[in-house]
């Protein structure tokens, strides 16, 4: 063989990473240049280096373009009513601690309609992990604007502009306590990777807020018409800090204001499957 | 808007640079264009073959071949599992 016909690339069938994914419905759903398929090759990535054996690892996704993550990933995988995956995995860890409990689904799904879960299952500190895909709207119906849309974005509900301010997720779940608190977007991807894994070892709430490209959505009305313009726009307005003021993290998406990224939080908290237990004992239920 | 390198070590000609070998998957790219945006190298460029929905899947840019520094940028970035990148020794194929 000479070096030429060695050094092309090579046409094949199969990626090493199919092992944890289901093949068999690639090509999926998502839209060409959507984040989410790279959301989901961090999570694999994630699990691949996890050390926690594949068979306790189990995903839970609402309803939405994101809500369909879960039944991509080759684990045990659930897809829950629209709104409800935090409400669904934590009782699943009170139940069976003894599994890795990850949440992935979307911004409307986890904080705009499901949004009283999330506050209370950090507040409770409940051992599971929650990665959220915020790309700003209401995705697979039609582009409503959320509690996550940017103050003046334009959505199919806001075409003047959205009147509301967002929620400033990271400043909302170290408010309420999160021993884990990240935002990377889905150009970081190993950052991102390296945040999931992370996310897995640490006992107690962690929460990872990605921020995703929706060229077909979001970025149809805000002059992000392809998945590359969303890349340029975090390769050029990204900011990693570490230990920024999460009072000043709040995405504006204007020109000029950055997107500050990093892992923000990441401290011991008692869970509550440690105060639940400390409870039984009181009550005698336990030795 | 790619990735590029601004230092140069001053150990450069000591340091081993690793070839890579680049595979697609080509029935399942939908040509988003981020593994040709985001490879520090330029390695890759847009195909001329289209896959059954009409997508050209990358290939490597002429006088590219030997270029990959298999930094797996592509393979990571990659929303489809269509790219990815086999590491080899690259004084075996130079
Ligand atoms: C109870 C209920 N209300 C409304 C809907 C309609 N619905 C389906 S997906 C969706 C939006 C999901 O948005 P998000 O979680 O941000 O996911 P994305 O599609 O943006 O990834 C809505 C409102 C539903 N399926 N069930
Ligand atoms: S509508 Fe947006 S989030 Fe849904 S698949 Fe398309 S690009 Fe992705
Ligand atoms: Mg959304």
């Amino acid at each position: 063989m000479s070096q030429k016909q060695i050094l092309k690339e090579k046409i094949v069938e199969e990626s090493p990473r199919d092992d944890l994914i289901r093949r068999e419905r690639f090509p999926h759903i998502w839209c060409p240049g959507c984040g989410l398929g790279t959301v989901l090759k961090c999570y694999v990535e994630a699990i691949a280096a996890s050390n926690i054996p594949i068979d306790k690892h189990v995903i839970v996704s609402g309803i939405g373009c994101t809500g369909r993550i879960a039944g991509y990933v080759r684990l045990d995988s659930y897809h829950v009513t629209h709104g409800r995956p935090i409400a669904f995995a934590e009782g699943m860890k009170i139940v069976r601690p003894d599994l890795e409990v990850t949440v992935i689904s979307g911004d409307g799904d986890l904080v705009t309609i499901g949004g009283n879960h999330f506050i209370h299952a950090v507040r409770r500190n409940v051992d599971i992990n929650v990665f959220l895909v915020n790309n700003f709207i209401y995705g697979m119906t039609g582009n409503q604007m959320g509690s996550t849309t940017p103050l003046g974005a334009k959505s199919s509900t806001s075409p003047y502009g959205c009147p509301e301010f967002p929620f400033n997720l990271p400043l909302l779940a170290a408010a309420l306590g999160a021993p884990f608190v990240a935002r990377w977007t889905t150009l970081h991807v190993r950052q991102l990777a390296d945040a999931m894994k992370r996310a897995l070892q640490v006992k107690g709430f962690a929460f990872i807020e990605i921020i995703s490209p929706c060229p077909v959505g979001f970025g149809s009305y805000n002059d992000l018409r392809e998945g590359r313009d969303f890349i340029k726009l975090f390769l050029e307005n990204c900011i990693v800090d570490h230990s920024a003021d999460l009072n000043k993290v709040g995405i504006t998406l204007r020109p000029g204001e950055p997107i500050i990224l990093g892992n923000f939080v990441d401290r011991e908290v008692p869970t509550y499957h440690e105060l639940e237990l400390e409870v039984f004992r009181k009550a005698g239920w336990l030795k | 808007m790619s990735l590029k390198l601004v230092r140069e070590p001053i150990n450069k000609h000591l340091q081993k640079v690793p070839l890579g070998i680049i595979h697609v998957i080509p029935e399942r790219c939908k040509e988003c264009g981020f593994c040709i945006d985001l490879c520090p190298k330029d390695v890759l460029t847009v195909g001329e073959e289209r896959n059954i929905k009409g997508y050209r899947w990358p290939k490597i840019a002429d006088g590219k071949a030997t270029e990959c520094i298999a930094c797996k940028m592509c393979e990571w970035i990659c929303p489809e599992f269509a790219i990815f990148v086999v590491e080899v020794d690259r004084r075996e194929h130079v």
